[in-house]
């Protein structure tokens, strides 16, 4: 690193590097956070899982939205409606979308994250796992 | 894709080091490599979590799940299950004693729940070896804002209403020692110096927090010396300490080329440098005079005071000495403010204590509290009690030169001036947790043997009169004590204290004083009935078959490291008690509890 010569460099630089902690800052109130998962099983990579987890990445970036993490996660079993996200608003249960690409990656940031509201093509839960 | 979605924070602290946490973090490094993840998955080696007891720790951010006692085989798993499929791995989670329950995040465990980090507030957190995660973390900020808007006196007058007090020991406002150092003028320089000597038995703070966020102290020297217009810093560390020595070497040297050590800082008009001074491991040099009498080459022997270092210090120039921990303090008190540190403990004693609990607790760590906390909430909350269901019976603080606590005063809230009151003291916070099967004389005798071994010999009273009360403890503890022996402990014990040059000899006997005054009994069975109640001392105890278990299986003796147990197959075994050496290896094989000890 060049050498930072004032205060206000110093806080540039502090603005900058903000992004190497975040992660682990966030992690320590999870709960109040928007968590994304994107499954990625086989089935979810070849139907665009990976396109879909870029785009979503894009989209709440651009958009400035600062409480998202994202994380991968294996096959749900909705190789049906691949790619599948399951997206947990804070305080809330867990939703998962599926066949989430193209248009539908700006239209569930844009009205499930940001404005909390449900969209079309939300997969019912169907089973129940052994932590319930 | 470069986004980095994922951290895995590995404890780099020397705890897990020596149990691989090197080859924890190489397979990982190498696992995500493989699964060409290495891009979206940070690996990072951090500073320590303070949960030494369950070592190797591993923490995934941003699910913040806590995964203890991993091994390097248990990598892989992590990664195809966790990292890769987003499922937890449940066997490495924490499991709560009390309700059995898996706990993945460390903010739920009782460990963690009443400890408050400010000193170590970025131990864990960040990577030690990287400026930029400090400065993401506030780093230097609190020194850019003091050279930009502050006077000296200002900083000075901040630390002061802070109410921070030494955590090396003794308790001296920090504001004020400033002050003082401040005072003096010195056309040939002035010095502020760092104590890292770390010397008390079962003490690991200072090391963890130089191995764990070595740029906080490079931060606070330098604004201490802004403070007391000097324009060097010295860091005297013990030479045992590799790893804590090679973080802040590297803390120095990368602080150094980005500006922030140096010449003009920051754009400002102040300069300040540091540098290492190695010490050889001597517990008399962590006291002021002895470690600038060691830095300067010569012997590390204490002198009288005055002359105060503030006075005359490191080469007669005037020099300012404060502990790790007291420095680590520093930045946060800037960058929250003198209130916001004075609000947190207790009124005399503000702020937060790290403690290094050791002994017969469950959790042994590295712990910080707010100040006032009750030694009940220490042991019993964070340590999760006594190991093995055992009776809880004294806690010794401060070190050698503390002394022991009973039961009674489970719920004294720490502080300096609560735990002299009681008997004892802070220290550096060393916390050594004993149970009922710990002997009281035998302790005493311990720390004795530690002063004694540590005395630097330069005045009679520490140098011989520490030996004789070794010498009558050693009688104590064989069960050739006598009544008189007691008295003379306690008269030459006050003699010592009232006498010795420096804080090493006249602490020395502390440890004897109060187990004198709370274990009376103990010492009194050991002098008048030749007994040890907890069954420690080896003179006065001895094992005994009982012939109506006995079945003759031989066990015992083929387990004897002495051949002391005789009998064939079948027939009763006796054990030559001038031949036992008193393991307690045959009671331990024993199936049929036939053997005892009496």
């Amino acid at each position: 690193m060049s050498t930072i010569k004032s205060l206000d460099e110093l806080k540039k630089i502090r603005a900058q590097m903000k992004s190497a902690t975040e992660l682990r800052e966030k992690g320590q109130d999870i709960e109040k956070l928007v968590q994304v998962k994107v499954s990625m099983g086989t089935c979810g990579i070849v139907a665009g899982a990976r396109e879909t987890l870029d785009g979503l990445m894009e989209e709440v970036k651009s958009r400035g939205i600062d409480n998202v993490v994202f994380t991968q996660t294996g096959c749900m079993g909705y190789c049906h409606s691949e790619p599948t996200v399951e997206i947990t608003l804070p305080g809330q249960d867990p939703v998962v979308f599926g066949d989430v690409s193209g248009n539908r990656i700006s239209e569930i940031v844009e009205r499930y994250i940001v404005e909390g509201e449900l969209v079309d093509g939300v997969i019912p839960v169907a089973y129940k796992t052994i932590h319930e | 894709m470069t986004d980095v979605k994922m951290h895995v924070l590995v404890c780099g602290g020397t705890g897990c080091m020596s149990s691989k946490s090197q080859e924890i973090i190489d397979n990982f490094r190498r696992c995500l490599e493989e699964r060409r993840m290495d891009q979206e998955v940070k690996v990072i080696v951090s500073g320590c979590f303070g949960f030494c007891e369950k070592g190797p720790i591993v923490k995934i951010a941003p699910d913040n799940t806590f995964y203890v006692q991993v091994t390097p085989e248990d990598v892989e798993e992590i990664v195809e299950e966790h990292i890769v499929k987003g499922r937890k791995v449940p066997r490495l989670l924490y499991v709560d004693p009390k309700t059995s329950e898996h706990i993945s995040d460390s903010k739920h465990m009782d460990f963690y729940k009443k400890q408050m980090r400010v000193a170590l507030r970025n131990c864990g957190f960040i990577d030690p070896e990287n400026i930029d995660e400090y400065i993401a973390r506030d780093g230097y900020m609190a020194l850019g804002t003091i050279l930009e808007t502050m006077t000296p006196a200002e900083v000075i007058d901040k630390v002061k209403s802070s109410g921070l007090r030494g955590r090396g020991g003794g308790g001296f406002p920090t504001g004020l020692k400033w002050e003082f150092a401040s005072r003096y003028s010195s056309e040939q320089g002035k010095y502020v110096i760092c104590n890292a000597d770390e010397g008390d038995p079962g003490a690991f703070m200072d090391r963890s927090i130089l191995e764990g966020d070595p740029h906080s102290i490079v931060e606070a020297m330098s604004i201490c010396g802004y403070a007391i217009g000097a324009d060097k810093g010295l860091v005297y560390i013990r030479a045992e300490y590799p790893l804590a020595v090679k973080r802040l070497r590297g803390a120095i040297e990368s602080a150094r080329s980005t500006g922030l050590l140096g010449k003009d800082i920051l754009g400002s008009e102040f300069s300040f440098d540091i540098d290492i001074r190695y010490g050889a491991g001597a517990f008399v040099c962590g006291e002021e005079t002895a470690l600038i009498h060691s830095m300067e080459g010569e012997r590390g022997e204490p002198t009288s005071k005055p002359p105060f270092p503030a006075e005359k210090g490191f080469w007669g120039k005037p020099s300012n000495v404060n502990n790790v921990e007291t420095f680590a303090n520093v930045p946060a008190i800037f960058l929250k403010g003198p209130d916001w540190f004075s609000s947190i403990g207790t009124e005399k004693s503000p702020g937060t204590k790290v403690f290094a609990l050791a002994g017969k607790v469950n959790n042994v760590g590295l712990v910080e509290v707010p100040m006032g906390t009750t030694l009940r909430e220490v042991i019993f909350d964070i340590g999760g009690g006594i190991r093995g269901g055992k009776r809880f019976k004294a806690v010794q603080t401060g070190g050698p030169s503390g002394g022991c606590l009973t039961e009674k005063d489970l719920d004294t809230p720490i502080d300096f001036d609560n735990l002299l009151a009681a008997g004892s003291m802070m220290g550096s916070g060393g916390m050594i947790v004993m149970d009922e099967t710990d002997c009281m004389p035998a302790v005493a005798k311990f720390y004795l043997e530690f002063t004694v071994e540590e005395s630097c010999g330069k005045c009679t009273p520490c140098r011989v009169g520490n030996k004789r009360l070794l010498e009558i403890l050693e009688k104590i503890t064989e069960g050739k004590g006598t009544m008189e022996d007691l008295k003379i402990l306690k008269d030459l014990s006050g003699v010592i204290k009232d006498t010795s040059l420096c804080g090493l000899g006249q602490t020395a006997p502390n440890p004897i004083l109060s187990t004198l005054d709370k274990f009376w009994d103990e010492y009194v069975a050991h002098v008048e009935e030749h007994r040890c109640p907890s069954g420690k001392c080896r003179k006065l105890i001895s094992y005994r078959i009982d012939p109506d278990l006995c079945r003759g299986c031989t066990m015992c003796a083929r387990k004897c490291p002495a051949d002391a147990i005789s009998g064939s197959v079948k027939e009763i075994h006796v054990i030559d008690q001038d031949k036992c050496v008193k393991c307690g290896a045959c009671m331990d094989t024993c199936k049929f509890g036939a053997i005892s000890k009496i």
